[in-house]
């Protein structure tokens, strides 16, 4: 069912950092942590900022769980489930993601 | 309403000055009419600091009225005014002009007045004493005359005139008529080693000296001839012969006096007359008069209270154990320094390689400390004076607490715990024990905090090992772990990574964190990682190696606004610019449309640059010679600066030159906090460079260096490290300056909370970067030049690098902006559109 789409080659992305996608018009936020073979997707959107940023945010272990820290405010968004590791009333959308020789592709 | 009551004061001294600090903060204080009489010209100033006046302080600095005080709380100040008589009966005071004042409470803050022996001839001219800013103007006036000035009297105060004198540059003698120097404070051997270290430092000193008669001299106006057949010649004489208490209008009304003077007064401070008080060197309690300040200033509170009704304190007498540094001799004494107590035993150490001279007198069972002498080391008074005061037990061998510690092995420190409640641990401030444990009680887990929070160790800063070890073991006691670990990956603190990063040359944080830590890092020890490898190599910090670690600005080398876009600050050193410089700011603005606005550090800030334009921009300034401004890094920022000698008509030295040297230094230096400089041409200070990281200021005599300064929101003045500078050196202490607090400041710690936290505050500052304690000051000066050496513009590097650049597009798949950064207008300008405005399409601006 998910229709994964060619964003990016995934040196394109700087090792320990992320970059924003444009995929079927949404605003995905793309990480290539250097703690994991794999890269993640959310949303790029930062509901308590209110602004198109996540992708800036620094990639945070959080006891063990891998994490993108707002870079406005510095909240935990886990890369895995999007859950707010501050207001566990807010979580945003997170994407499957697969590279396929040596492409990133983000499934919407 | 009941009447107000009238409430004279004689005297504004020191303490005569601290009743009224005292008595104006209780609520009782509003029923009185408050008078003050005062004999001399000015009001009250700091007589213990009188000396400073000889190296450039002026009766203004030594003032101790703040700003308004009289006026604020309505004293009715008389200066030059005289009290002659006291009528107890009526309740008058009669003033030298025959003024009569009416009062219902009287306080006496008289003082004292030097004791003059009456030597034929002591009458002469140029024969002075050593007691207000008048005497010391006279004295000043006959030095100019004078190649030979002598101290009579080997006293405390005696030692310090006699220092004026040398510092006047006269030949300076001092003559006591005891076989030692300070004969209340220190024993026979302190005395000696005294006198051997103060005739090195140039002054001449005769013991067992009794003058018998002055007359004119040969070579000298005077002549002083000396019970033993001796004589001395010399141009000025200054008697500090000890004080006499102040007392003649006391005796004229008959109140109670002791049998060699003073005013009798009971543990309130009153006087044989309950409506009258006796404060301060004046007063005679159980057969003392204290001439110390602190128990002075204990009379004043303990009078202010009960005659206002507002409290039960009492005097019951002080202590007069005492530290100081004479002409840069440390001399301490404590207690019972003699061994008068019936069985008292001593232990003596004296060095003479080194010139340190200890004693301590314990009691006849060793159990108990009852007094000590130190002379040219005095690092041991703060713990064996609470030793004495305490009664605390005495370890096995108490001569361990004054011999040198040999082989590492530490020194029986006090064990904080035997200290009561009561402990009187700042003496400055009178902080007690208990006030430290309440305050870490409420929170307080910093040196800082408990500085803030109850002043202790913020004046003389003696005892500030003392109040950590009391905060420490008051942590310890409440189970507060002090968890002084960056974050969960590191068991490290700042500075412990700094040290490793440094001695072991590690260039990477997966080196780092590979050897010394755990995980992958967050987002406090990726920053202070990345922060300390640039403080340390200087390398590029958008390098794949370094780029995952840096924050929010510097990731993209620009400040992010709330709404995701950035601001831009090209670098102006000094805030000097050419017209074409900022037509090509002005130009830039325009063609990308960006809101500008002046910045407090004299430079110009672009906003609303969107993450594509960022290249764009900075190839146009870094084309017209334009700089990154590093105001997105935790980095030096500006140094400000006035326009200087050039053009000031007060400018004394060139602060633009100055500051445009120092700006282009240290551009670049990453550090744990953002440092603002600023350099003023002269002492008007219009670069407001007291409020800085580091302030310079021009004059007469050079540079003088400030540091540790901050506005924002805790605004702490800055301290004055060293003065009279010239450049070469100047630059050399801000060198060592700024690495050392590069070296052991905290993540993001200003260095004005570094240096509230620095144990042993600015002295030790100044031993570091003056004295270089450490001997660190070469390896600083090394690693600096190598900072200097190794800057880059970032962005010109940035704007170089092609692959660099892909990074600054907001898509990294699609060429478009970011459809959510929308703009209005407002005066003439952009700014980012509220949510209402978003929502309504309100006359947004088209966004290319």
């Amino acid at each position: 069912m998910s229709n994964f789409i060619d964003v990016c080659a995934l040196n394109d992305i700087n090792l320990d950092t992320g970059v924003c996608a444009l995929v079927n018009e949404q605003q995905v936020a793309i990480f290539r942590p250097a703690a994991s073979n794999d890269v993640f997707a959310i949303n790029n959107f930062d509901p308590i900022g209110k602004a198109n940023v996540l992708s800036r945010g620094l990639i945070c272990d959080v006891k063990g769980m891998l994490t993108v820290a707002s870079p406005l405010y510095k909240q935990h968004y886990s890369l895995t489930t999007g859950e707010c590791l501050e207001d566990e009333t807010i979580s945003i959308t997170t994407y499957q993601t697969k590279i396929e020789n040596e492409r990133v592709l983000v499934a919407i | 309403m009941t009447k107000k009551q009238n409430l004279i004061v004689i005297g504004n001294g020191m303490v005569g000055h601290k009743f009224l600090e005292s008595l104006v903060n209780l609520e009782q204080a509003e029923h009185f009419n408050i008078t003050v009489l005062c004999e001399e010209p000015r009001p009250a100033y700091d007589r213990v600091y009188l000396s400073s006046y000889f190296s450039g302080k002026t009766a203004q600095d030594l003032s101790l009225v703040s700003d308004g005080f009289f006026e604020n709380h309505q004293i009715h100040l008389k200066l030059n005014t005289t009290a002659e008589q006291i009528d107890r009966q009526g309740k008058t005071v009669t003033t030298q002009n025959g003024e009569i004042l009416s009062y219902d409470k009287l306080v006496l803050a008289t003082g004292s007045y030097p004791f003059v022996p009456p030597v034929p001839g002591h009458e002469r001219e140029n024969c002075l004493v050593y007691r207000t800013i008048e005497d010391l103007e006279a004295i000043t006036a006959g030095a100019k005359n004078s190649k030979v000035g002598v101290v009579v009297g080997g006293g405390l105060l005696g030692l310090e005139a006699a220092n004026a004198l040398k510092d006047l540059g006269l030949e300076t003698h001092v003559v006591e008529f005891a076989p030692r120097l300070m004969a209340v404070q220190v024993d026979d051997a302190g005395g000696t080693l005294l006198k051997n270290k103060i005739q090195e430092l140039g002054v001449r000193v005769h013991t067992n000296k009794n003058t018998q008669n002055i007359t004119d001299g040969d070579t000298c106006k005077h002549k002083m001839e000396f019970a033993d057949g001796e004589s001395l010649e010399t141009d000025l004489i200054l008697f500090s012969a000890g004080i006499r208490p102040q007392d003649a209008i006391a005796r004229r009304c008959d109140l109670e006096l002791g049998p060699r003077g003073g005013i009798l007064i009971n543990n309130h401070c009153q006087t044989s007359d309950d409506d009258i008080y006796a404060i301060g060197e004046c007063a005679l309690w159980g057969g003392m008069i204290y001439g110390l300040v602190a128990p002075g200033y204990n009379m004043a509170k303990v009078a202010a209270q009960h005659l206002t009704n507002s409290g039960d304190a009492s005097f019951e007498g002080a202590d007069m154990s005492t530290k100081l540094k004479l002409m840069g001799v440390d001399v301490a004494s404590i207690g019972d320094c003699h061994a008068r107590t019936e069985g008292a035993l001593s232990y003596a150490y004296t060095d003479e390689v080194n010139q340190v001279y200890k004693k301590i007198v314990v009691s006849a069972d060793k159990k108990l400390l009852l007094g000590a002498v130190m002379i040219g080391d005095a690092e041991d008074y703060g713990n064996l004076l609470q030793m004495a005061l305490n009664n605390i037990e005495l370890p096995a061998m108490p001569e361990a607490l004054i011999l040198p510690s040999l082989d590492g092995a530490a020194k029986p420190v006090l064990g904080t715990d035997a200290l009561p409640e009561t402990a009187q641990i700042c003496s400055c401030n009178d902080v007690s024990k208990g006030a430290i444990c309440c305050s870490v009680q409420n929170g307080a887990q910093t040196l800082g905090d408990i500085k803030a929070d109850t002043s202790a160790a913020t004046a003389c800063g003696g005892c500030t090992a003392l109040v950590t070890q009391v905060m420490n073991a008051e942590l310890t006691k409440l189970g507060v772990e002090v968890n002084t670990d960056i974050c969960e990956h590191f068991a490290y603190t700042r500075q412990d990574i700094y040290n490793i990063v440094r001695i072991e040359g590690i260039r990477t944080f997966s080196e780092l964190i590979s050897k010394y830590g755990k995980g992958h890092g967050c987002e406090i020890c990726k920053p202070l990682v990345g922060s300390v490898l640039a403080s340390c190599w200087n390398e590029y910090v958008l390098d794949d190696k370094h780029i995952g670690l840096q924050d929010t600005n510097d990731i993209y080398l620009g400040n992010m606004q709330k709404d995701g876009t950035y601001s831009v600050v090209p670098r102006i050193p000094g805030g000097e610019i050419t017209p074409d410089g900022l037509l090509v700011i002005g130009q830039v603005a325009k063609d990308f449309g960006l809101y500008t606005k002046i910045t407090g550090g004299q430079r110009i800030d672009l906003f609303g640059a969107q993450l594509h334009e960022l290249p764009q921009i900075w190839q146009r300034l870094v084309d017209a010679g334009f700089e990154t401004g590093h105001a997105y890094g935790k980095s030096l920022r500006t140094v400000k600066s006035c326009v200087g000698s050039t053009w000031c008509r007060f400018g004394v030295d060139d602060s633009m030159a100055l500051s445009i040297e120092l700006e282009n230094r240290y551009k670049g230096l990453r550090s744990p906090h953002k440092i603002k400089f600023a350099v003023s041409g002269c002492t008007r200070e219009c670069a407001e460079a007291q409020s800085k990281d580091v302030g310079v200021i021009a004059t007469e005599n050079g540079w003088n260096l400030y540091v540790c300064g901050n506005g924002g929101m805790k605004p702490r003045h800055t301290d004055l490290l060293a003065q009279g500078l010239d450049k070469e050196t100047l630059i050399k202490y801000i060198d060592r300056f700024l690495l050392f607090y590069v070296k052991t400041a905290d993540r993001l710690q200003r260095t004005s909370v570094w240096m509230d936290n620095l144990e042993g505050g600015l002295d030790y500052l100044k031993q570091v970067v003056i004295d270089d304690c450490l001997g660190m000051a070469e390896e600083f000066e090394r690693q600096m030049g190598a900072v200097v050496e190794s800057y880059q513009c970032e962005w010109k590097t940035t704007i170089e690098s092609p692959d660099k650049l892909k990074r600054f597009s907001h898509f990294i798949n699609a060429d478009k902006p970011d459809e959510n950064v929308q703009f209005v207008k407002e005066r003439g300008q952009i700014r980012p559109a509220n949510e209402k405005e978003r929502m309504n399409k309100d006359n947004l601006i088209a966004i290319s």
